[in-house]
């Protein structure tokens, strides 16, 4: 993952590295429901259940600035409260409470919190040495029994520059090395010990999957080695799942005898059939999301989005029937051949034939500036005549991506009731110029650019990275 | 043809004019005749067969210079096949210029050019000498056409990546240097000994060791990437001892001794989006460049990822976001890279004489929402295509027309 100085091998890096899923059942939906005769076996216990708790804060009242809502609003001289972790109110005039902490926000804007789908954080953390490699399980070509939030390491010093970039929430994936890589993991983007302190609560798990030339590169010795091997593996892999699925939902209903052996490559793919888990399909070209469309139609899931769909742009009416997402880049191309139809308008021709599209990282210095992405894909649209609009272009990094990771309901907009994952920026978002000031997550004030005592630092970093201003 | 279209001449009248080499002009026109700039200023008469470009409005600047990649040098970055930038079985790989491994019909040229950046470094990497960068416009049917200056340095890598190449330490590296710098003085004033065999072996090839003359003399820059400060230090140290011409790049923890690169007289070449800690640097950070400026060193900005070097807008952006004063961001991509590459009296600038690489934009060059809107390289309009706004006509409607 690691960017080399002159940047030639930063693109062959990445081909292993990319790839997306998503990640996480809700509540404890990927375990068979249990029953009393078997309340002594794993199944039944819980699976490593998110610690998440919210910070108590006082509340904050936002005034005076520009509040992009990403629900269709766009409020000038607007004001935003929230208390409890809980967005209360937006509008042109909003009364708080005597004790809240109240923020002038004249000149800046307001959005809601940015959201990577696809992020390897904590699974390849820096300093990017073998030690921290734990992204691609590259030992068979399906692994649907790893979780990254088994490989997440909390103190990757990648996390505090992410935050710094107005992140709030990602999806931590396993690599693309595999066909179907594991489950990824939802995770709050806030100082932590552990990856359970940073579990989205009640966010599903996702299934990462990739297509073309990363699995068949990898296994061309042992196979998958070509495309037709790469689809002949998922249908293996789901065939299996089928019945596997179909001996526990009995078993569930009867308790009649044992219970069926636990295989947790298998249990992970019943929750995907099961609508359960959200699979997140690394895949690029055009043709080949066709294939997995019809796999989906084979197998009776859905695919969530597929990420990177570099050329997703040829297929925008099909996605757009099928309900399924687009997490895309604004202008990576041509490090490998399916990466070589990239082009500019490739959100916006999307947005234009109904497709939900997202702005993705799948990098770690991407992943700090995801605005500036999303605004390079805007305005690529704007100048080819397709009138995307600012409230459209944020959706692309906040109301989107939450869809794609099954907690809209929840994050994404800055509506009452949400929660209050809020970035206040020094300028509009889309501006080559604009940082982001303060981020609150939760209604937590994890991060102030101008308050040394709200930059969040790493184990790592103690010691041994200097802190702004700092010399050694 | 080609007399025809060197004989053109081009007015690009009313804009807002940032020369660079001094300060910018409201209402100025930019002559351009015979692939030159003919003139700058408020008050220069456009000859009656001039062709017109009204820039009311528009700003103004020379072509962009991105002083990192391999342009020319890699199409596909996972198909070796496509790629010319490294030398394999030559660890100091000093006679090795990249030249003419550059494909003049490489599709990264138009998409790059397109977007305002007009000329590029072509990198050699690897090794622990890695070769000759040459510097090239990114327009013309051959290299010939292409070359601006070549060799533009001797790069080598001082980084934590040179390592290998010299017996897997730090250390080694500074004395495997030193050696062959001293074999090659050495084999320059016995070169009669050298072909009766009289002398015990060199450190390199005889071809490497006489690339290295000049580089040696001074005549051509020490171009080495070094990121730790101990690394950037023993840069220094080396370019002392051996009187090197020495320019920098990547140099992520320079920052931190800014005021000695500044005492050095030695130019940097940064990136400014490069902040993920490493072992090599862990204390790379946002604010180098703008740190180096304040200091007095001279920076150049880079966007080193070849396929989007038309990010180079970006980078210098966030350079300003993160402290680099907007006119020095401007002059470390166009006049600053043209100093350090030894170029300036053609290139990197708005005035009479120079190469007329001009770029007409609809606002802030570094904006997200700023048009390219004229593209001129070596005075010739650039027609604003590649294959991706061919990709794009085609797909616009769904389903597409073949």
């Amino acid at each position: 993952m690691k960017r080399t100085w002159w940047a030639f091998t930063a693109s062959l890096s990445l081909v292993v590295a990319c790839a997306s899923g998503q990640a996480r059942p809700a509540a404890q939906a990927t375990v068979p429901a249990p029953a009393a005769a078997t309340e002594t076996t794993s199944v039944n216990r819980p699976q490593y259940p998110s610690t998440y708790h919210r910070h108590a804060n006082p509340p904050v009242l936002v005034k005076n600035a520009t509040i992009m809502t990403a629900a269709g609003q766009q409020i000038a001289n607007g004001s935003i409260l929230f208390r409890d972790g809980r967005i209360v109110a937006v509008g042109a005039t909003v009364v708080a409470p005597a004790e809240a902490v109240v923020v002038d926000g004249t000149g800046k804007f307001v959005t809601p919190g940015i959201i990577d789908d696809h992020s390897h954080l904590g699974v390849y953390a820096a300093p990017g040495t073998d030690a921290e490699s734990d992204g691609n399980e590259a030992t068979n070509p399906v692994t649907a029994e790893v979780w990254a939030e088994h490989s997440f390491w909390p103190q990757d010093p990648q996390i505090p520059l992410a935050i710094a970039g107005g992140i709030t929430t990602i999806q931590a994936l396993p690599g693309s090395a595999n066909l179907i890589g594991g489950r990824s993991a939802v995770l709050k983007l806030i100082p932590a010990r552990t990856v359970q302190e940073m579990k989205f609560p009640g966010a599903p798990y996702g299934l990462k999957m990739a297509c073309g030339e990363n699995p068949k590169r990898v296994y061309r010795n042992r196979g998958p080695s070509t495309r037709m091997g790469n689809m002949a593996g998922y249908r293996a892999a789901f065939i299996q799942a089928e019945g596997y699925r179909e001996k526990w939902d009995k078993w569930n209903k009867t308790h009649q005898g044992d219970p069926p052996a636990r295989d947790l490559r298998l249990e992970s793919l019943a929750e995907v059939l099961r609508g359960h888990m959200l699979v997140q399909n690394h895949c690029y070209r055009a043709d080949e999301m066709a294939q997995m469309l019809d796999l989906g139609h084979e197998f009776g899931f859905k695919i969530r989005s597929f990420h990177h769909a570099v050329e997703s742009y040829k297929i925008a009416d099909l996605l757009a029937r099928e309900g399924t997402a687009v997490s895309v880049w604004a202008d990576w191309w041509g490090f490998k051949e399916e990466a070589m139809d990239g082009i500019h308008e490739n959100a916006a021709l999307n947005q234009a034939a109904g497709v939900r599209v997202i702005i993705h990282s799948d990098d770690p210095s991407g992943i700090q500036r995801l605005n500036q992405e999303a605004a390079k894909a805007m305005y690529a649209g704007q100048r080819a005549g397709i009138p995307i609009t600012e409230d459209q272009a944020l959706r692309w990094v906040t109301a989107n991506p939450a869809w794609a990771l099954g907690i809209d309901s929840i994050v994404g907009t800055l509506e009452p009731g949400k929660m209050a994952d809020v970035v206040v920026w020094s300028a509009d978002p889309f501006s080559v110029y604009a940082k982001a000031l303060q981020v609150y997550n939760d209604g937590w004030l994890v991060f102030d650019r101008n308050d040394p005592a709200h930059q969040p630092r790493t184990d790592f970093e103690l010691g041994q990275v200097p802190t702004t201003g700092e010399d050694r | 043809m080609i007399a025809l279209i060197l004989a053109q001449t081009i007015a690009i009248t009313g804009g807002t004019v940032y020369p660079v080499s001094g300060p910018k002009l409201e209402h100025a026109t930019v002559l351009i005749r015979d692939g030159k700039i003919a003139a700058v200023g408020t008050t220069v008469t456009v000859p009656p067969d001039a062709t017109r470009i009204d820039a009311t409005g528009k700003w103004v600047t020379p072509g962009l210079i991105d002083g990192a990649g391999q342009m020319g040098l890699v199409e596909i970055g996972a198909v070796p096949g496509t790629r010319e930038g490294s030398l394999r079985g030559d660890t100091i790989a000093a006679a090795f210029n990249v030249a003419e491994g550059v494909n003049p019909a490489s599709q990264v040229i138009p998409v790059t050019r397109v977007e305002g950046i007009t000329t590029a470094l072509a990198t050699p990497a690897g090794n622990l000498v890695s070769g000759q960068a040459v510097l090239l416009d990114l327009a013309g049917a051959t290299i010939e056409e292409m070359m601006v200056k070549s060799p533009v340095a001797i790069v080598a890598d001082l980084s934590e990546n040179g390592k290998d190449d010299a017996g897997g330490t730090r250390a080694g590296i500074a004395e495997r240097l030193r050696g062959v710098f001293r074999d090659a003085l050495e084999y320059e004033r016995r070169k009669t000994d050298f072909s009766r065999a009289q002398m015990q072996p060199l450190g390199a090839s005889a071809r490497d060791l006489e690339a290295l003359l000049p580089m040696l003399h001074g005549q051509l820059p020490f171009l080495t990437i070094a990121n730790r400060r101990s690394d950037i230090e023993t840069a220094l140290r080396l370019a002392r001892e051996f009187k090197l011409h020495l320019v920098l790049g990547g140099a992520q923890e320079a920052w931190e001794i800014a005021g000695e690169i500044a005492a050095a007289g030695v130019p940097v070449l940064v990136e400014p989006l490069d902040n993920i800690p490493s072992y090599d640097a862990l204390g790379v950070r946002y604010e180098n460049a703008a740190l180096l400026a304040k200091a007095g060193v001279k920076v150049v900005l880079l966007e080193t990822d070849t396929h989007n070097s038309r990010n180079l807008k970006q980078q210098a952006g966030n350079a300003v976001s993160y402290g680099l004063p907007w006119d020095q961001a401007l002059r470390a991509v166009t006049l600053s890279p043209a100093e350090v590459f030894g170029v300036a009296d053609r290139y990197g600038s708005l005035e009479a004489g120079k190469v007329a690489n001009v770029v007409v934009w609809s606002g802030d060059p570094f904006e997200f929402s700023t048009a390219v809107e004229h593209v001129y390289i070596r005075g010739k309009e650039i027609p604003l295509k590649s294959r991706q706004t061919e990709l794009f006509e085609r797909y616009r409607k769904l389903p597409p027309s073949y």
